[in-house]
């Protein structure tokens, strides 16, 4: 018996990853479910691997275990390929296919982004691939990707937050000033999924 | 932040287990914490430090951790509550005095949260802090989850000023910065002001008092031996469900701290019918309890995070009572050793045994790995680039005795300006040993928060000793690592306030040694000042200093490649590995990354790299 939705969020430090966690987390304890987080602070922010892992459910510990996660926002490819064994078969992906090459690496030796995505397909029928950077620059500021990303997750099948209740824990837990862009670019990413 | 302080009693808060420690101690009523920045405990103090004032306690960044026990032992001996918090290698630190406070006990509530790091997130080891309480006789409370955190840390002030004597909570990485719904309670009035009653025959500690305080010691954890039994922090799951006791069955398993959340969730996931005994109160340890659920039992799996520590009081349990139980844990090779555990570590564990069905696993990738590295802009990556020009122009090799901080991740190539660590200050002291006992040369690179930690005897050391070598302060005015949190250096305090800030020059120069400062973003010059002290006979300081990116918000212009230059030598990207540099078929700058710091420009030598004319800042 599968005990929580789990959700497995990863990228490069920096790109927002925890506050996107925190927004889910915090959108599903108003809606009244158990939810659990793990966040990675410390050494791992300087430009290294981030994930932080959302159980929304009756799991108490806050790792994912193998094959368990129902849902992957890799805002990064490469980050996407490592992390699938977190998957379970047909699981949703919804990946960002901006590239960061790891600093100490040639950019030439990073696998070909369409390689990760056929490879993702190969473990999922519900790969989400699409350039959240652009949206995010679309949308007005750039650091707007994670909400991007958050909006295309929202709308995946069987996500199981509401959308309301995402955008209200958005305004809790975002600086005001910069709610109005991200309002927008959660918006660009939920409909640029829905389509 | 400031909702952590006003939220009334009942409220559901969505709490990182670090900010449940500091709500605790709101409501516990301190009247004073102190601490020293450490993860996985730094952002309990991040907290405190901006409620503080509000809150109407104080709350300092000790020096270090031995400073923050005696700060907070001596508050709660003059009979107001005291909070002390830090990582499990801090607790090293301030052991001495730890041990003694045990002696002494206190009048009000003290305790002390120890955050241990299984996996080494970001530590020098795992070491496991659960052996202190027993190594200085205090009770322990390990818990799970954010609530439990708040709920167990208010209680352990109570057992505190209970029994007067200092209580420790033990968290791991994943339960501190584990976030969950926390219902908080309600705050206390705070008792600001206490009054030290003197008392020498208890506080002050000399082998005739101490005699007595040990057997007072070893009375007060006798007494508490009797209540460990009863604690509902102790509880038995059997199917998902609290139970007060348990039918006899095949299998049973004890388990405390993080490694309960994995055991309780494999169980119920896979519905294995094992009763779990949850210890949360687990030092004393409480054996009558754990004797009547062994009782039941023909085998028991012990699962704890990192050594075997209930397993080996398990195992006297059954010795001395004579029990036929099998027990499975570290010690016959059921679990692993080190590292943090997860569900599907204590699966294939538990399956060595039991049979049920297992996670198909998909197999690990080879992918590039991804190190974390200095941020563009940072003032590390200039001291050394710099270093190694300048060693490099004297063809000299030297050993790099390095510290704890940022500064650290130059072990990363292309800087590999690490050789050898072992603890905050390590990086003096250590070089004082390679330079009598080796010909070869040594550069310290030590922080300028971890040089008032545990830099200065070290360094005394080294001038009284007449050792030779180069110390180099890395002075980016905080402590970076752990998140920009004040130190004795700086014009503020802990809580916001104006501070005397402490020059590090001067105090090298009551040592007697004229430091040089320098600013490591001049690369000229700073290549110039090391080869100055590398060449020097004797012991030199220089300090590099300049600001950390991320405390600074003001941006220079971003940089670019003119083209027509640009040789690709690739000095910038092999020899200063700026992450806002990359060769993607010719050398390009990421504007999303360039802090505009110039290092670039004035390594490369070609001039080919110039200020953005006309680019926002």
């Amino acid at each position: 018996m599968k005990l929580s939705y789990d959700i497995y969020i990863c990228g490069v430090g920096g790109q927002g990853i925890i506050k996107a966690g925190e927004i889910i987390g915090w959108a599903a304890m108003k809606e009244g479910l158990d939810v659990v987080m793990s966040e990675i602070h410390g050494m791992a922010q300087r430009g290294g691997v981030v994930s932080t892992e959302v159980r929304i459910g009756e799991a108490r510990g806050t790792i994912i275990p193998c094959g368990h996660a129902d849902l992957m926002m890799a805002f990064e490819p490469l980050e996407a390929l490592r992390a699938v064994s977190k998957l379970r078969r047909d699981a949703q992906i919804v990946v960002n296919v901006t590239p960061l090459p790891p600093f100490n690496m040639n950019p030439r030796e990073y696998p070909q982004v369409d390689r990760i995505i056929w490879e993702l397909r190969r473990f999922s029928g519900n790969v989400y691939a699409f350039d959240a950077d652009t949206v995010a620059l679309d949308a007005g500021h750039p650091l707007s990707m994670n909400m991007v990303m958050l909006g295309a997750a929202a709308a995946t099948a069987g996500f199981p937050v509401s959308r309301d209740a995402l955008v209200d824990s958005m305004r809790e837990n975002l600086p005001s000033g910069l709610f109005k862009v991200n309002l927008k670019a959660f918006k660009m990413g939920f409909e640029g999924l829905d389509r | 932040m400031i909702q952590l302080l006003e939220a009334s009693e009942g409220d559901e808060l969505f709490l990182l287990g670090n900010e449940a420690a500091a709500r605790a101690a709101i409501e516990s009523g301190i009247a004073v914490a102190s601490t020293y920045p450490g993860t996985p405990s730094s952002e309990i103090g991040d907290v405190l430090s901006k409620i503080a004032p509000k809150a109407g306690i104080y709350f300092e960044f000790s020096t270090n951790e031995k400073v923050a026990v005696e700060v907070a032992a001596a508050a709660a001996a003059s009979g107001v509550r005291s909070f002390t918090f830090m990582k499990h290698v801090g607790v090293n630190v301030a052991s001495d005095s730890l041990v003694s406070t045990a002696y002494t006990g206190v009048e009000a509530g003290m305790v002390l949260l120890s955050a241990d790091d299984p996996s080494m997130f970001s530590s020098q080891n795992e070491q496991d802090n659960r052996h202190y309480p027993r190594f200085a006789n205090i009770p322990l409370l390990e818990p799970s989850n954010p609530q439990e955190i708040l709920d167990f840390t208010k209680y352990a002030f109570n057992l505190s000023e209970k029994f007067k004597l200092p209580v420790m909570i033990r968290t791991t990485t994943r339960i501190s910065h584990m976030r969950s719904k926390v219902r908080v309670g309600e705050t206390q009035k705070i008792k600001r002001r206490g009054q030290f009653k003197k008392d020498p025959g208890r506080f002050v500690l000399v082998p005739s008092t101490a005699r007595t305080m040990h057997k007072k010691l070893v009375k007060k954890i006798d007494k508490i031996s009797r209540i460990v039994d009863k604690s509902p922090f102790n509880q038995i799951y059997y199917k998902g469900r609290r139970v007060s006791k348990i039918e006899d069955s095949a299998y049973g398993i004890i388990a405390s701290g993080g490694a309960f959340n994995y055991a309780y969730d494999l169980v119920n996931e896979k519905e294995l019918p094992i009763p779990i005994l949850k210890l949360g109160f687990t030092y004393p340890f409480p054996e009558r309890l754990v004797h009547r659920f062994l009782e039941c039992l023909d085998e028991v799996f012990i699962i704890e995070e990192v050594d075997p520590i209930m397993e080996k009081e398990v195992l006297s349990i059954i010795g001395e009572r004579n029990l036929k139980v099998d027990v499975h844990g570290k010690l016959d090779g059921t679990f692993p050793k080190i590292y943090e555990y997860n569900q599907d570590i204590i699966g294939d564990s538990i399956r060595k045994l039991i049979r049920f069905r297992g996670q198909g696993k998909i197999p690990e990738m080879r992918l590039p790995e991804r190190p974390p590295t200095f941020c563009p802009g940072c003032p590390h990556r200039a001291v050394y680039y710099s270093m190694n020009k300048a060693l490099e122009e004297l063809d000299i090799e030297v050993i790099f005795s390095t510290d704890i901080g940022c500064y650290t991740l130059g072990i990363e190539s292309p800087y590999n300006a690490a050789d050898y660590l072992l603890s905050m200050g390590s990086s003096i002291g250590a070089a004082c040993g390679f330079s009598k006992a080796t010909e070869q040369k040594i550069v310290s690179f030590i922080g300028d928060s971890t040089f008032f930690h545990a830099g200065i005897p070290p360094l005394l050391n080294a001038v009284h000793n007449k050792h030779d070598f180069l110390i180099v302060v890395l002075d980016n005015r905080t402590t970076a690592m752990t998140g920009g949190q004040p130190h004795p250096g700086l014009p503020f305090d802990g809580m916001g306030g104006e501070a005397p800030a402490i020059s590090i020059e001067k105090i090298v120069e009551a040592a007697g040694i004229k430091a040089k400062v320098i600013n490591p973003m001049n690369i000229k010059k700073s290549i110039e000042t090391f080869k100055e002290a590398l060449t020097a006979d004797s012991l030199n300081v220089v300090v590099a200093r300049y600001p950390c990116q991320l405390s600074v918000k003001a941006r220079g212009k971003p940089v670019k490649v003119d083209y027509d230059i640009c040789n690709e030598c690739l000095e910038c990207i092999s020899k200063l590995a700026c992450p806002a540099i990359r060769y993607d078929e010719a050398v390009k700058v990421d504007e999303r990354y360039c802090r505009g710091c110039t290092v670039c420009i004035q390594v490369c030598p070609e001039n080919a790299i110039k200020i953005q004319r006309g680019a926002s800042q």
